[in-house]
């Protein structure tokens, strides 16, 4: 019976190079409960040692392992196989909108380059010598944002989004919804300058609230609504600055 | 490419847009009781200061805010960027207002 199962093949295409190159077919011995990174995993220790992806934890933490499966983002270390391979085929490919280093593994610099640029770090609204700023967990602004804050930074929303497809400017969902957070944060000093970085023309009002990120991100974020959160605010800032 | 100016601006024609739709479509139901003639749109419109200012706002919303959307379009479907995307804004802006502008005035005040 379990010979049986180690028998059955699946048939993986992966890409191959670079921004060009090509889909490389292989037969990989298919089993329970594996994932798509045991896949390409497989493929690196049995068939073609040359291969070369990016992973690190295994579990759905650091958000390193997203690739294309079957043309949708996923992270692929979370992603059962029997879930997503269609007829026994699986396509493989490096995640949409990055530049492509070689075969599964991407340039994550434009994507990080729009974190900094939408101003989506922690701008200290303190020092070591001051007590720290209490944060009232019930508040409105701190459940808003809780909804929020558990991103893995894997790209998989900004894969998904077809806005950063036809607009390479565009900060993206996840960075936005960073922003976001940040903005609700009671310890973070830099609202204005984060308004500032999502009001530019890369900025949230590109958005065109189709939901993409929302529908892929693996963590069950939702970042069209931060996004929507965000238009908000800066519209009240808009009205009082010129009313 | 959009920034939140432009943001604003489409959001706020849109604003202006709803009386006046709503006001158009209120007066054409009323204006086809019992038939509908050019005289008699004609006779309603012609030398009205209120209709022109009626449709001359709402042909100059309908042309900041069609612009901002074919900006859009024209940039993430067709690549336009920097001054040619400037410069397509504003032609499209400048091109819907000149028409609609001489259609209204040509059945209000001429
Ligand atoms: S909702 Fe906005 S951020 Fe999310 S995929 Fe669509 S355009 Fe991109
Ligand atoms: S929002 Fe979700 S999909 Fe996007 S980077 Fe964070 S965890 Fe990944
Ligand atoms: S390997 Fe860390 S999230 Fe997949």
């Amino acid at each position: 019976m379990s010979s049986q199962k180690a028998e059955r093949q699946l048939k993986v295409s992966v890409w191959r190079g670079a921004d060009a190159g090509q889909f490389e077919t292989f037969e990989v011995p298919q089993h329970d409960s594996q994932t798509v990174l045991d896949i390409v995993s497989w493929i690196q220790h049995n068939a073609d040692p040359t291969l070369s992806y990016r992973f690190a934890c295994r579990v759905g933490m650091c958000g390193s392992c997203a690739m294309m499966v079957n043309d949708e983002p996923r992270w692929t270390c979370r992603t059962h196989v029997n879930k997503v391979a269609r007829d026994g085929e699986l396509k493989i490919g490096p995640l949409r909108n990055l530049p492509v280093v070689k075969d599964l593994a991407t340039d994550m610099d434009p994507f990080f380059d729009k974190w900094t640029a939408a101003e989506a770090h922690h701008h200290p609204s303190a020092d070591r010598h001051d007590l720290m700023a209490p944060v009232d967990m019930q508040s409105a602004d701190r459940v808003a944002a809780n909804t929020a804050i558990e991103c893995i930074n894997c790209a998989v929303c900004y894969a998904a989004c077809d806005t950063v497809a036809g607009n390479p400017d565009y900060l993206g969902p996840a960075a936005l919804q960073r922003a976001w957070t940040l903005i609700k944060d009671e310890k973070d000093s830099g609202r204005e300058d984060i308004l500032a970085a999502i009001s530019g023309t890369g900025g949230c009002h590109n958005c065109h609230s189709i939901g993409s990120c929302t529908q892929y991100c693996p963590n069950e974020l939702d970042p069209l609504s931060a996004i929507a959160n965000l238009k908000r605010e800066t519209v009240k800032n808009w009205w009082k600055r010129n009313a | 490419m959009l920034d939140l100016r432009l943001y604003m601006l489409q959001r706020i024609t849109a604003l202006i847009m709803i009386p006046l739709v709503i006001g158009h479509i209120a007066t054409m139901i009323y204006a086809i009781q019992g038939g509908l003639t050019a005289a008699e749109i004609l006779g309603r419109t012609q030398g009205s200061v209120f209709w022109f200012l009626f449709y001359g706002s709402f042909v100059l919303a309908v042309s900041v805010h069609a612009a901002i959307g074919v900006r859009v379009v024209a940039h993430e479907w067709l690549g336009v960027v920097g001054s040619s995307l400037r410069v397509l804004t504003i032609v499209i802006a400048l091109g819907l207002a000149a028409l609609g502008l001489q259609a209204t005035f040509a059945v209000t005040l001429a």
